[in-house]
């Protein structure tokens, strides 16, 4: 680009100019869009977070500071929220990436019936999640649900387990639920980064008769870290404000409540805006500070230089 | 043991985790199936195929509740949402793609930024907004709300899609006397039918299965959505609960999403690595 714009100068500063004043005129509906319901409605919440405003009168409000902010790091209960948080994103992203890349590599290698065996994968990934809620919350269920029949049948357990209702359980019950539902979208991930390695390896490594076991850990794995890194911070990510499955399933359970959870319910169900905002800017910081680290680990700032 | 029989073993190893993963993942959509045909105190037995199928379990879901009005709703919704930021996203995707101006580094990774924010951080600022706007228990309040996670996504992908396009096409229509405009609307947008139906097929499905604005801004049963409609049946008790009503409803849902998913799954695919990985 450079010498061509040094041979034909006025005309094609021209034009890069017409097209950078195009540029923004086409930008503009976008970002004013995104600065309507992301920038201003972000903005509001943290300013209602340092008022004591109420959900039946919005506009009655004064100014407290930092008191529901005081308030909530005194709170247990969202101490409780944040480890269930930090305990549900850690266990379910975790065990989806071990089985997505289980997955993965038994959809790239080649067999019969490889693609609908892709397809079936990605049914639990096509099902909404409250639908996938419900239908886990019946399968738990424990009078009539059928995983207690099938574990009382086989006999792995002697008496049904209360899946839901006890708390020692539940939350392995509502990561079992987020493992089904995610575990395609982390195998397609590393499928894709699977399909992206250089073939030359391997054949090399045929060649020298290594075992493949030691071929996945010391080129496959390695080879492969960049594709797990970004699917492992997107789903962190989106396991740090998980809601809905956990909703539909538990309601406002202290046991597997979430700090999305507790947030709405001190903003819907006790109308406490104020010190609901608080709770979900914390939140809000907490993944703005996770956002922040893969920006700068990730690759984004290298391929937009090149 | 010889090297075919660790051979054959392999392969049964192979095979039986292949078994494992299908019933693993297919399992639960054919119990919900199964259970929306039960009635009775069948309901209540672990039989793995329904004996009599009780085909009133779906009719009932429509007579206890304004369930086509809500499949309606949600349909308005998604689609409206879709049209809504596949119109803004292609726009800005030509510039953030194709145009090198001041800025859009900086722009890209806002864009990225908002597409991670957690929607509750927004639910009482937009909450404000809604009842200000006096879109209250209206679709309008939704249609609004969802931009922010269709909106960044779908500039997104189209954004990686548009860098692609052949720069000669894009030259020789400048050559010619086409403003930005035509070039976006008259020589890329017609090449941009695989991008645009992948990306606003997952815009839909997001929209779709939206449930945490749905639940708050909106308040009767006539103008909620399927997830709030489906996360909200219940029972005098969690042990009356319908559960076959709830399976019926969910399957109804469902089988037309599995069935999109399944015909376009390549593109799906494409546009989900898309979205992440060259993210």
């Amino acid at each position: 680009m450079a010498t061509r714009a040094g041979g034909a100068p006025p005309a094609l500063s021209a034009l890069t100019r017409q097209r950078q004043k195009s540029a923004w005129l086409f930008l503009a509906p976008m970002v004013i869009v995104l600065a309507l319901v992301a920038g201003w409605p972000l903005f509001r919440t943290i300013a209602l977070s340092l008022t004591d405003a109420n959900l039946a009168d919005l506009d009655a409000r004064s100014f407290v500071g930092l008191e529901n902010y005081a308030f909530l790091i005194e709170d247990p209960d969202w101490w409780r929220a944040v480890r269930n948080t930090a305990v549900f994103t850690l266990a379910s992203v975790s065990i989806e990436t071990a089985l997505g890349l289980a997955i993965a590599l038994a959809l790239n290698a080649h067999f019969r019936g490889r693609g609908l065996l892709r397809a079936a994968v990605l049914i639990p990934w096509a099902i909404p999640t409250v639908v996938s809620a419900q239908m886990w919350r019946w399968m738990f269920n424990d009078v009539y649900g059928v995983i207690n029949e099938v574990m009382l049948t086989v006999g792995l357990i002697s008496e049904p387990w209360a899946w839901l209702a006890d708390p020692a359980l539940s939350m392995t019950a509502v990561v079992a639920v987020d493992v089904w539902k995610t575990t395609p979208f982390m195998a397609l991930l590393i499928l894709a980064g699977l399909q992206m390695l250089p073939q030359d390896c391997y054949e090399n490594a045929k060649i020298d008769g290594v075992h493949p076991v030691v071929v996945f850990f010391r080129v496959t794995l390695p080879l492969l870290r960049p594709a797990i890194l970004v699917a492992v911070i997107f789903r962190t990510l989106d396991a740090l404000r998980i809601f809905d499955l956990i909703y539909v399933m538990q309601g406002n359970k202290q046991d597997t409540m979430s700090m999305s959870i507790y947030a709405r319910q001190q903003l819907v169900d006790f109308q406490d805006v104020g010190y609901g905002s608080a709770a979900a800017t914390m939140l809000f910081m907490i993944i703005a500070l996770f956002t922040a680290v893969y920006l700068t680990l990730g690759g984004i700032g290298r391929e937009e230089k090149a | 043991m010889s090297r075919a029989q660790r051979r054959l073993l392999g392969q049964v190893v192979f095979y039986a985790f292949l078994a494992i993963l299908v019933v693993y993942t297919v399992f639960p959509f054919y119990w919900a199936i199964v259970t929306s045909l039960k009635s009775g105190s069948e309901l209540f037995e672990a039989g793995f195929w329904p004996l009599a199928p009780a085909w009133n379990n779906y009719v009932i879901v429509f007579e206890e509740q304004p369930f086509g009005r809500q499949i309606l709703n949600s349909v308005i919704v998604a689609v409206s949402v879709v049209l809504l930021s596949l119109s803004l996203a292609v726009l800005a995707a030509y510039a953030l793609g194709r145009i090198a101006f001041r800025g859009r580094r900086l722009l890209l990774f806002t864009i990225l930024g908002v597409s991670m924010f957690p929607q509750i951080a927004v639910l009482s600022g937009m909450f404000e907004l809604v009842r200000t706007l006096g879109l209250y228990n209206n679709l309008l309040s939704l249609v609004i709300s969802y931009m922010i996670f269709t909106l960044p996504f779908t500039v997104w992908v189209l954004t990686t899609f548009m860098r692609e396009l052949p720069k000669e096409l894009e030259e020789a229509a400048i050559v010619d006397g086409a403003t930005p405009f035509v070039v976006v609307t008259q020589v890329f947008l017609p090449l941009m039918g695989p991008a645009l139906v992948t990306t606003g097929l997952l815009a839909f499905i997001a929209a779709w299965n939206e449930f945490l604005f749905a639940l708050t801004f909106t308040l009767s049963s006539e103008q909620r959505t399927v997830p709030v409609a489906i996360g909200l049946i219940s029972g005098a008790s969690a042990y009356e609960l319908p559960w076959a009503n709830i399976m019926a409803a969910s399957v109804i849902v469902t089988l037309p999403l599995i069935a999109l998913v399944l015909v376009f799954q390549r593109r799906i695919v494409s546009g989900l690595t898309a979205g992440a990985v060259k993210g």
